[in-house]
């Protein structure tokens, strides 16, 4: 009765112990995120999830539902900055969706799409990054990391490999593979890994699997990314076991 | 016989029990030994701990001073603050890099020697400096660059260089309660033991946490203490000590830590430095009164990778306590009062200033500041309650401990109890370390330096406040300007557009790259302030700065982020014109040198007519 | 009060693009017979003149890569009142930009005078009449102010009319889903 809080008004229940992105996600109410998903820590670190608690800026994926908060997501002036967050990744990166395999079923281009990102904005980095092909099925196209992490969480928290980290600071700061020569093929990745499906945009790639659906029924052909709110699922125990 | 690299590294493992929470102290011994973290090295060192490879190539990645490439045998570093720029690194730095032959940040062609610039080594009262292999050199000069090139050129190992380059200054220009304070050591810890009342004293030290609660009232009475003095955090934040230590002694769990943070990484603050120099005992014996009072029977220095030197007197005076049962198990014969301290060396990063990334990386881990809460108090490190302070704060409780809360609290103002110490450099006659009660107006702080013709002062560092002369009557406390310690002087000649710069290089370079907004908007803001810098900004570029700076302060994950816009909305506020003296128009300037991007494609093609040139102007 | 009822002037231009943007425009198809009733071409493909007049708006195609795109676009920001980026070449460089990680020294030594086929002792010309490549490939919203965007590789046709009868009627251009894309 007690556990409810509001997001722009409207009545979010919640269990004790959900973030205010779960809660979220459980009534339906669509949050833009990259880093976050449902089977894995938070860590808020895409930070396009940021709404505002009673009058606050806060990362919802990791802000534990209160009852009572006031919750501010979907308004201009958040919105404005999520955008900005957009463009500051588009720019940060290569991204060029028309030769992308992940194109329409991205999420970072489908999140530009929602809140209407129509440039990048900013002055383009062009960073040169690499891509690995060195494994039999699987390839890395470093140019398109936003650094979300979730691979790394896949890897260490289902697969039990650590097949990938971070190295680097700052700006610096770059995808790396569990391997000495650096290269994918000398780790144990495997195409079935929890790892090799979670990537939001086009890094961790299938080979020979590009551009399989054709344009105009790819995820976000069909609908636009806030329609299709993965409604919050608790996660099964296998999966949450504690790393 | 030369020891194989083998043996080399396998006597560091050894050292620290092949204990990858070590791993931090593991990479630099291993560089110090090796010269340089190769591939295999990672691997031998992951293996060897039991991490996954990438986790410790990750950390070796994160840390500026751990390198996974040879750096050269010499590796000469020079401290970037704006304030070794006001005595002229960078012409220094050109000298040198001309005398060895050699570009910044590259490594000479026969691998010997590379020279490269670094965020602020706490210097500054004594600049230029220079880290060489990480050792600190003070007060550089064209003098030194030439002979320093030449003992590289000759390969004089840097234990055979003259030691007057080394000495680094105290400098203390005003003492008060801290720095002129006469105790002897184990002083404040007997006070404190002895504020138990008898019925109390049979007590265990620790014994509230082994189920006899409120009986034991020894280590309560020293928190009552520290929470009467009113004692707030000397890292910047402020926070009340006493609560910290409280919040920490009540966590449930049966282990506790107490971290001293001497990570002094903000540019312009040094204090933190003379402290361990000249007080390396009051601090310990304050870590060990935060001990008595949480519960904690291990501590930890987390000295920053700059004050490698430092290391081992620090270590001494470790030493020396222990001899003296200041340290060990039964300390002054309390039995079960048990607490040792270790030193922790950093290695470049100004995020683990920040506790929760502090405790990242004693725990061997990149540095990324933490999710709260939890707290570092109920949560901290290796997941159990840990009481973070500042180097300046455990001096103070180590007062406290002796001379009782009233006493202190009746120093400074009704908010800001006790006293001071700030950094002070830049254009002064006098810089170095000043110690005040709180209340002290900067105008008071200036004179004291004698400073004159003041321009501004940045209070607090780059991350603090930009203060400018009509604001000189303020007062360094709480209520009005909070301060970790940093006082940087700036007069009339100097430009505060260049100031503002020099702090968006340092963030950029600093930012952990954790969050999107940090990560890129810090590089977003250094840019716009090189594009202006260089002559080609506009409105729009100011325009920008705002936009790029609202998201970080409104997104950011943690304390850089949020004020890493400061020293630029704050020289936009009050020193404006520095910016638009160096527009080029109101309305849109390219954001590269169209012409200079020409620049290849004449020399291939050997062009030189009108058409292979672009007005970088329309 | 009624909006002036005169023809818009627009003109349009393919920098470092592949005239795809433009074939996407012609793709709007027997709406062209419509569109000519509510503008006049300026300097355009589909017009042949040569340089830009006074215009209400200009529509770029393509990034920017070499000297030669500079003058146009400066010619086309000096006269078109609203220059808009059309497609993902103008927007963000696009496929041309994904020359940028490689130096342009390698690339044009490559072309012109180490790849296999080339005839013995060819070199990189110099002719004054060709313009020369920048170091890398740039959007047009780095050289010069851009009002707005329309991505797309090409940008739909209905997007492209969407985007033009909005703002010939006074709208604020918005692209729902299914004309927003960036490929």
């Amino acid at each position: 009765m007690s556990n409810v809080f509001t997001i722009d008004g409207q009545e979010i229940p919640f269990e004790p112990g959900q973030s205010v992105m779960q809660a979220a996600l459980t009534a339906g109410v669509f949050v833009p995120h990259l880093c976050y998903h449902p089977e894995f820590r938070p860590h808020g670190s895409c930070k396009l999830c940021t709404m505002k608690v009673n009058g606050r800026p806060a990362t919802s994926c990791t802000t534990p539902a209160a009852a009572g908060m006031e919750v501010e997501n979907n308004t201009t002036e958040i919105n404005d900055k999520r955008r900005m967050l957009i463009q500051m990744l588009l720019v940060e990166g290569n991204h060029f969706c028309p030769s992308c395999e992940k194109s329409g079923n991205c999420k970072l281009q489908a999140l530009g799409y929602a809140l209407g990102v129509m440039s990048p904005h900013f002055t383009e980095f062009f960073p040169d990054r690499p891509v690995d092909f060195s494994h039999p099925e699987m390839l890395l196209d470093f140019n398109r990391c936003i650094l979300c992490e979730l691979c790394i969480r896949a890897s260490a928290e289902v697969d039990k490999k650590n097949v990938f980290a971070l190295s680097g600071r700052g700006l610096k700061k770059h995808l790396i593979v569990n391997a000495e020569s650096g290269r994918l093929a000398d780790t144990d990745f495997a195409v079935t890994d929890k790892a090799a499906e979670v990537c939001p945009v086009g890094v961790i790639l299938r080979k020979r699997h590009g551009f399989a659906v054709p344009i105009g029924q790819r995820t976000y052909d069909l609908k636009p990314i806030n329609e299709q709110v993965e409604r919050f699922k608790p996660v099964t125990p296998a999966t949450k076991e504690k790393v | 016989m030369p020891k194989s690299p083998e043996n080399l590294l396998n006597n560091v493992l050894d050292r620290y029990e092949r204990n990858g929470n070590r791993l931090m102290q593991i990479l630099r011994e291993t560089q110090e030994a090796l010269g340089w973290l190769s591939p295999e090295t990672i691997t031998a060192i992951a293996k060897s701990i039991g991490w996954p490879r990438a986790k410790v190539e990750g950390t070796a990645g994160f840390y500026s001073f751990f390198h996974n490439q040879p750096m050269g045998r010499y590796r000469v570093l020079w401290s970037d603050n704006i304030t070794d720029r006001m005595l002229g690194n960078i012409n220094l730095m050109q000298a040198m890099c001309e005398k060895l032959w050699l570009e910044p940040g590259r490594v000479s062609e026969d691998g010997l020697v590379s020279v490269d610039t670094t965020s602020c080594t706490g210097m500054c009262d004594q600049g230029p400096a220079v880290l060489v292999n990480y050792r600190a050199v003070t007060r550089m000069t064209q003098e030194r660059v030439t002979q320093m090139a030449e003992l590289i050129q000759k390969q004089i190992p840097v234990a055979e260089w003259p030691t007057d380059w080394f000495r680094v200054d105290d400098n203390v220009r005003r003492g008060d309660i801290l720095l002129n304070n006469a105790m002897r050591p184990g002083e404040a810890l007997k006070a404190a033991l002895a504020r138990e009342t008898e019925q109390e004293s049979a007590a265990n030290a620790r014994s509230w946490r082994e189920g006899v609660g409120a009986a034991a009232h020894g280590p309560s009475a020293v928190l009552e203490e520290i929470k009467k003095s009113n004692l707030r955090g000397r890292g910047g934040a402020g926070f009340t000590t006493g609560i910290k230590w409280e919040a920490c002694r009540h966590a449930p769990g049966d282990e506790r830590y107490v971290v001293c943070n001497a990570d002094e990484g903000e540019p312009g603050t040094f204090k933190d430095r003379v402290l361990l120099t000249r007080q390396a005992h009051l601090v310990f014996e304050g870590m060990t009164v935060a001990a008595y009072s949480v519960g904690a029977k291990k501590g930890y220095v987390y000295l920053r990778g700059e004050y490698r030197y430092l290391l081992d007197p620090l270590k001494s005076v470790l030493t020396a306590r222990h001899d003296a049962g200041l340290l060990g198990a039964n300390i002054l014969g309390r039995r079960g009062f048990d607490f040792d301290i270790e030193v922790h060396l950093g290695a470049g990063a100004y995020v683990c200033g920040e506790e929760s990334a502090l405790i990242e990386s004693l725990e061997g881990k990149r540095g990324i500041p933490r999710n709260r809460p939890p707290y570092p108090v109920t949560a901290g490190f290796l997941g159990k309650p840990t009481v973070v302070n500042n180097v300046e704060t455990f001096a103070a409780a180590a007062l406290i401990a002796a001379k009782g809360g009233d006493w202190y609290r009746g120093i400074g103002t009704t908010k800001s109890a006790g006293t001071k110490l700030l950094s002070v450099s830049g254009d002064v006659e006098r810089p170095g370390i000043y110690e005040y009660p709180f209340g002290v107006t900067v105008a008071e702080v200036l004179a004291d330096a004698r400073a004159t013709e003041t321009q501004a002062v940045q209070i607090s560092g780059p991350s603090g406040i930009c203060v400018a002369d009509n604001e000189f009557g303020r007062r360094i406390a709480f209520e009005d300007i909070p301060t970790a310690g940093a006082f940087m002087v700036f007069d009339r000649s100097r430009d505060m557009f260049e100031v503002a710069r020099n702090f968006a290089q340092f963030f950029a370079h600093e930012s952990c790259g954790f969050c999107t907004p940090c990560r890129v908007g810090t590089t977003l803001l250094k840019n716009l302030m090189n594009k202006i810098g260089d002559g080609h900004g506009t409105q729009v570029d100011i325009n920008e700065i705002y936009q790029v700076s609202r998201v970080m302060q409104t997104a950011a994950h943690c304390g850089l982020g949020h004020t890493a816009p400061h020293p630029l909305l704050d020289t936009l506020e009050k020193f404006r014109p520095a910016y638009e003296r160096r527009l080029k128009n109101l309305t849109f300037q390219p954001a590269f040198d169209l012409d200079g991007a020409l620049a290849q494609a004449r020399q291939m093609t050997g062009r030189d007519d009108l058409a292979a040139h672009l007005e970088n102007a329309e | 009060m009624n909006a002036p009822n005169r023809k818009l002037r627009v003109a349009t231009t393919s920098l470092a693009g592949c005239f795809g943007c433009h074939m996407s425009f012609l793709d709007i198809d027997e709406r062209i017979l419509k569109l000519v009733e509510l503008v006049e071409f300026d300097r355009s493909p589909i017009t042949d003149i040569k340089h830009c007049g006074p215009c209400d708006l200009g529509l770029i195609e393509g990034g920017v890569c070499n000297a030669e795109n500079v003058h146009v676009l400066r010619e086309f920001r000096a006269n078109c009142k609203i220059l808009v980026a059309l497609g993902a070449c103008a927007v963000n460089g696009g496929l041309p930009a994904q020359r940028n990680h490689l130096d342009l020294r390698d690339i044009l030594e490559e072309v012109y005078e180490t790849e296999g086929g080339l005839a013995r002792g060819s070199k990189i010309p110099n002719d004054p009449e060709l313009p020369l490549p920048l170091d890398k490939v740039h959007p047009i919203h780095e050289v010069v102010k851009i009002d707005y965007y329309l991505p797309g590789c090409p940008p739909p046709a209905d997007a492209i009319w969407k985007f033009l009868t909005d703002l010939i009627a006074g709208r604020t251009p918005v692209m729902g889903h299914g004309l927003l894309h960036y490929d």
